[in-house]
């Protein structure tokens, strides 16, 4: 077991090495059994994971709630989509002032994403940070609901109808239209993203972010000013979101503004809540139940989003401190 | 461009802010009394335009419908506030957002279940049908008028409801110190209670009054909730005032917006593609507008509690 | 669906998709993926395509073939995951269902690249019908420009010189006044585009008054059209009003109202189009669903049997070639009367001209004229299949 799995206290660490085996033991089942979709459904909820992972760095460590990740991850997507979109079409990126073609090689794409979705966040989160409460959630909503119209809007990138990726992006070694290897491509970037949240947390860096989420006033009398600490830490989270919605945007085949919408930012937010928020496993846990959930009781009933919202209801009620709180107990701070 | 065409844009814009405020003046209440984001309030305005055109549908008269949406949103309001909602004002704002989310769920697919898949039918009342001549030309709707006046006079019914009741009373008491009043011994889950279902009065209300407008269908609410959160936090949350000129605002914005933006276009691009940009502007417009006041005033224009 | 077979459609989910077996227990040769909106805002559509669907394939009485229908709530990624499970775990041999053209891209393009065939029973995206086309991919409903383009022939014909048109500004939209202009060569008054899922149009409506156009042409789909029409009716504006079916088809116009009487709108398909298989077709649905039957019904009982009779001719879905010929030739008794495939997969039929009119109390549609006739769509040239 690796030893972030169990930086936090023993018990939450067992939760989430348990966690991290099930996923993926998942695929590798599949793999045997041949069935390849649960290979892809393995993939679609580390993916999310990730998504969760990096909105749960701003939301909880740092106390942003931001109800525009979704931004982050549709322009992740975006970058795959576009830079793909011009290497089937033979057509220029950029043209000016300097020319850049398309490309299919993921790793050009993820520095690019990371770039784009970068200069993005700290653009939204300078603006935004000035604001705090209720007002940062619906500052950061403002935000991607501009960047959501605006992409339906542009006819180029086919606005609402979005952008087929003919031919999944491509990888130096190994081929990532293989089911299974992409999906260990995704599971990689989750740990990735794991471990670099969880010695984020750890560093005096993050003892910052965490005190800024309790007491700005006391981090600023200690001589931190809180607001580059937060937007660090929000370009970050951004960044990771990001890197998500390119990975998604590959798997999918295809990426479109509905990436960009109000509901995607609701429902990588509650894959962190389902989850526990500010437990470092909390998104992998709470993206694992609402996909499963979705698949499952969508393929019964057409009435499943009764039964999605009732069980949703059931685990705010009842389960406080979500899934990985029910699992292993409450978090230490609070 | 003649001067009628500007006069009733500008009565457009006032028209669609007012229609705003209706929604966004319940939200804003039960922010500010209970420090809840209710994402279900939109919920509470399709249940009230469901309702009102089922009523109005039975009995052929639109106000019977009217007031029979406004209660069915204060009952179910009043409901879910002593089943759900009440357990979450303990709660950061988080879990309030998850459950109000299940909720929408929950209520959109009980609406569908119940009414059917199918939008309902709901016409304007007699009563309130034809256009009132506008200087210059041209003629402005009745029913339009209506809601302004409507929407005019429930901001008016709030201030009065809120600064000279007894009721309004124990909410600014309770906006201001919530352990306190109950020390002395005001019955703070009442209060509450009734706080919320007034609001989702509000919003049962406005769903009867735009429904007549628009398409009485599932997921209704959900544009509209949106727009109304812009309202609030324009506005400044918790304030009624802060809440009708915010609605206002963003009324007047997105409906100039929509028919200025293109036509500046026009001056410098060829028509449809000026059309397009134009367009495409004109929808960012009140987000663009948000996040500039918000930019300059992080609490709204009219904070509560500065 | 009616009770006994959704009660066996219940029986059967148990976790594997929403089955609606059919006729007894045989070899299933023909296994047919639906994945359609069941839930949310746009649902009746979806509900209608199934329906029409299912009453086919319950008519043909063939035992052999088997449809799930799962829900995509109208979520592209959602429609997307749903694919893959039906292509991946249960193998199917046919997709289908879809409404909306965003959900279509997001699905079609990577399925008809793993062998499997769609079929349309309504989104018809230009991207599907020039260059994106694809020899798996059929369309048994419509491009999405056809409509637009017969009502833009049918208001030049008819001597108006002045149409104000609108639409979204989205790409279905911009198809939709793109097409009315292919067959609509004269002035406009004027062109506007609105948002996406607006509801309030007085600032439009406003517009056209200021215009004053001869006639008006919008295209917004759901509750757009519904608010539009209900709002421009009470502005006491009288200009005549032209569109695609979308907003004045059965389902939809009770939510409309008397506002939509007298509306002129083109549509491929009309309960009163007078051929027997549309007569069995009207009869039949009325009495298996005790309503009147929508364009949407149409176009999935016309797929349903389009699979139907090209899995008679090929025998089953398992000779790819010979199954995608026989979709080819289209061989089945179309609702619509004649029927068949231009080079690119899209329908070449008549569009209609239909005026809303009361029927006792129902508001319904009737014929009154053709607007294009034989008519395919302006991608045949870009396909190269």
């Amino acid at each position: 077991m690796p030893a972030f799995l169990a930086s936090v206290s023993s018990r939450e660490g067992m939760v989430n090495a348990v966690l991290a085996g099930l996923l993926l033991a998942a695929p590798l089942i599949a793999f045997t059994l041949d069935e390849p979709f649960y290979i892809s459904l393995a993939t679609r909820v580390a993916i999310l994971a990730l998504a969760g992972v990096g909105l749960n760095l701003a939301l909880g460590y740092g106390g942003m709630v931001s109800f525009g990740h979704a931004a982050f991850f549709g322009l992740g997507g975006y970058v795959a989509g576009i830079a793909a979109f011009h290497a089937f079409d033979g057509s220029d990126f950029i043209v000016w002032p300097l020319t850049l073609g398309g490309t299919d090689q993921l790793l050009i794409i993820w520095p690019l994403t990371v770039l784009v979705v970068a200069v993005v966040a700290f653009a939204i989160g300078v603006i935004s940070l000035r604001t705090s409460g209720v007002y940062f959630i619906m500052i950061t909503l403002a935000f991607a609901q501009m960047i959501y119209y605006l992409a339906i809007s542009i006819p180029t990138y086919g606005g609402e109808d979005g952008l087929a990726i003919y031919l999944r992006n491509q990888l130096p070694l190994g081929d990532s239209n293989d089911p299974l290897t992409f999906f260990f491509v995704c599971y990689g970037m989750l740990l990735l993203a794991l471990f670099v949240s969880s010695r984020l947390v750890a560093s005096p860096f993050g003892v910052a972010l965490q005190c800024a989420r309790m007491n700005e006033v006391r981090l600023a009398t200690m001589g931190i000013a809180p607001f580059p600490v937060k937007l660090t830490a929000f370009v970050i989270s951004g960044v990771i979101t990001g890197i998500a919605g390119a990975l998604f945007a590959d798997l999918n085949g295809f990426v479109g503004p509905s990436m960009l919408s109000w509901h995607r930012s609701g429902e990588i937010m509650i894959f962190v809540i389902l989850g526990g928020v500010g437990r470092l496993f909390g998104p992998l846990a709470g993206a694992a139940l609402f996909i499963l959930l979705e698949s499952l009781i969508g393929g019964m009933t057409d009435r499943w989003q009764l039964f999605l919202g009732a069980i949703l209801l059931g685990v705010v009620l009842f389960a406080r401190g979500g899934l990985i709180g029910l699992l292993a107990g409450r978090a230490r701070h609070d | 461009m003649s001067v009628a065409f500007l006069i009733e844009q500008l009565l457009n814009g006032v028209q669609f802010g007012v229609m705003l405020f209706l929604m966004a003046a319940g939200l804003t209440l039960v922010f500010g009394v209970m420090g809840l984001i209710n994402l279900a309030h939109g919920s509470l305005f399709m249940l009230g335009a469901f309702f009102c055109s089922w009523i109005a549908g039975i009995t052929g008269s639109f106000w019977l419908g009217l007031g029979g949406g406004f209660l069915a949103a204060a009952a179910a309001g009043a409901l879910i506030e002593m089943l759900v909602i009440r357990r979450l004002y303990d709660r950061d704002h988080l879990d309030q957002v998850l459950a109000t989310f299940a909720l929408i769920l929950i209520f959109s697919e009980l609406v569908r279940w119940v009414f059917g898949d199918q939008p309902l039918y709901l016409d304007i009342p007699p009563l309130l049908s034809g256009a009132l001549p506008l200087p210059g030309g041209g003629g402005y709707p009745v029913y339009r008028f209506a809601i302004i006046l409507a929407g005019l006079a429930t901001a008016l019914g709030l201030y009065l409801l809120i600064a000279k009741t007894r009721l309004g009373m124990r909410i600014r008491a309770g906006e201001s110190d919530r352990e306190m009043i109950g020390a002395l011994g005001v019955d703070i889950r009442t209060l509450y209670t009734a706080v919320f279902a007034l609001g989702a009065a509000l919003a049962g209300f406005a769903g009867g009054m735009v429904g007549a407008l628009q398409s009485v269908q599932v997921g209704m609410g959900e544009p509209v909730l949106i727009l109304a959160f812009v309202v609030i936090v324009i506005g400044g949350i918790g304030s009624v005032k802060g809440a009708l000129i915010g609605s206002v605002l963003v009324g007047l914005t997105d409906t100039l917006g929509r028919v200025f933006l293109p036509q500046v276009f026009k001056l410098v691009l060829p028509a449809s593609e000026a059309t397009a940009v134009g367009s495409a502007l004109a929808s960012v417009a009140i987000y663009l507008l948000m996040a500039v006041i918000l930019a300059w005033r992080p609490k709204g224009l009219f904070p509560v509690n500065a | 669906m009616n009770k006994g077979l959704r009660n066996l459609a219940k029986g059967a989910a148990c976790g594997a998709g929403l089955l609606a077996t059919l006729g007894t227990a045989q070899a299933e040769e023909l296994k047919i993926g639906m994945i359609t909106t069941l839930s949310g805002g746009g649902s009746s559509l979806g509900i209608d395509v199934r329906d029409g669907f299912l009453l086919a394939v319950k008519q043909s009485g063939a035992g052999d073939v088997e449809v799930i229908v799962e829900d995509d709530a109208r979520k592209p990624d959602l429609a997307k995951q749903i694919a893959d499970k039906f292509i991946q775990r249960d193998k199917v041999d046919i997709l289908t269902g879809i409404i909306w053209s965003n959900l279509a891209m997001a699905v079609v393009p990577a399925s008809v690249r793993q062998g499997v065939f769609y079929i349309s029973p309504n989104a018809g995206p230009s991207a599907l019908a020039g260059k994106g086309c694809h020899e798996n991919y059929f369309n048994v409903a419509w491009q999405n420009d056809n409509l637009h383009e017969a009502m833009g022939g049918y208001v030049q014909a008819n001597g108006f010189k002045k149409p104000f048109i609108l639409a979204p500004n989205y790409p279905a939209g911009k198809d939709a006044l793109t097409g009315f202009k292919r067959f609509y060569e004269g002035d406009l008054a004027g062109e506007v585009y609105t948002k996406l899922g607006q509801t309030d149009y007085a600032a439009e409506i406003a517009q056209i008054r200021e215009a004053k156009p001869d006639s008006i042409f919008f295209f917004l789909p759901g509750g757009m059209g519904i608010a539009f029409m209900k709002q421009l009716a009470q502005s006491g504006l009288d200009t005549a009003v032209f569109g695609p079916a979308f907003s004045f088809d059965q389902g939809i116009l009770k939510a409309v109202g008397d506002a939509a009487l007298g509306v002129k709108n083109t549509s491929q398909w009309s309960k009163d189009i007078d051929n027997p298989a549309n007569k069995a077709f009207v009869e039949a649905f009325q009495a298996e669903y005790g309503r009147l039957p929508s364009l949407y019904a149409s176009q999935g009982y016309d797929a349903a049997n389009l699979i139907l009779a090209a899995k008679g001719k090929a025998g089953g879905a398992g000779d790819k070639a010979a199954f995608r010929s026989a979709l080819k030739a289209a061989d089945f008794a179309s609702v619509r009367g004649p029927f068949k495939f231009a080079a690119n997969h899209h329908p070449v039929q008549d569009i209609y001209v239909r005026e809303v009119v009361k029927e006792g109390e129902v508001l319904t549609n009737k014929i009154v004229g053709v607007g294009l006739q034989d008519h395919a769509n302006a991608y045949v040239g870009d396909c190269k299949m």
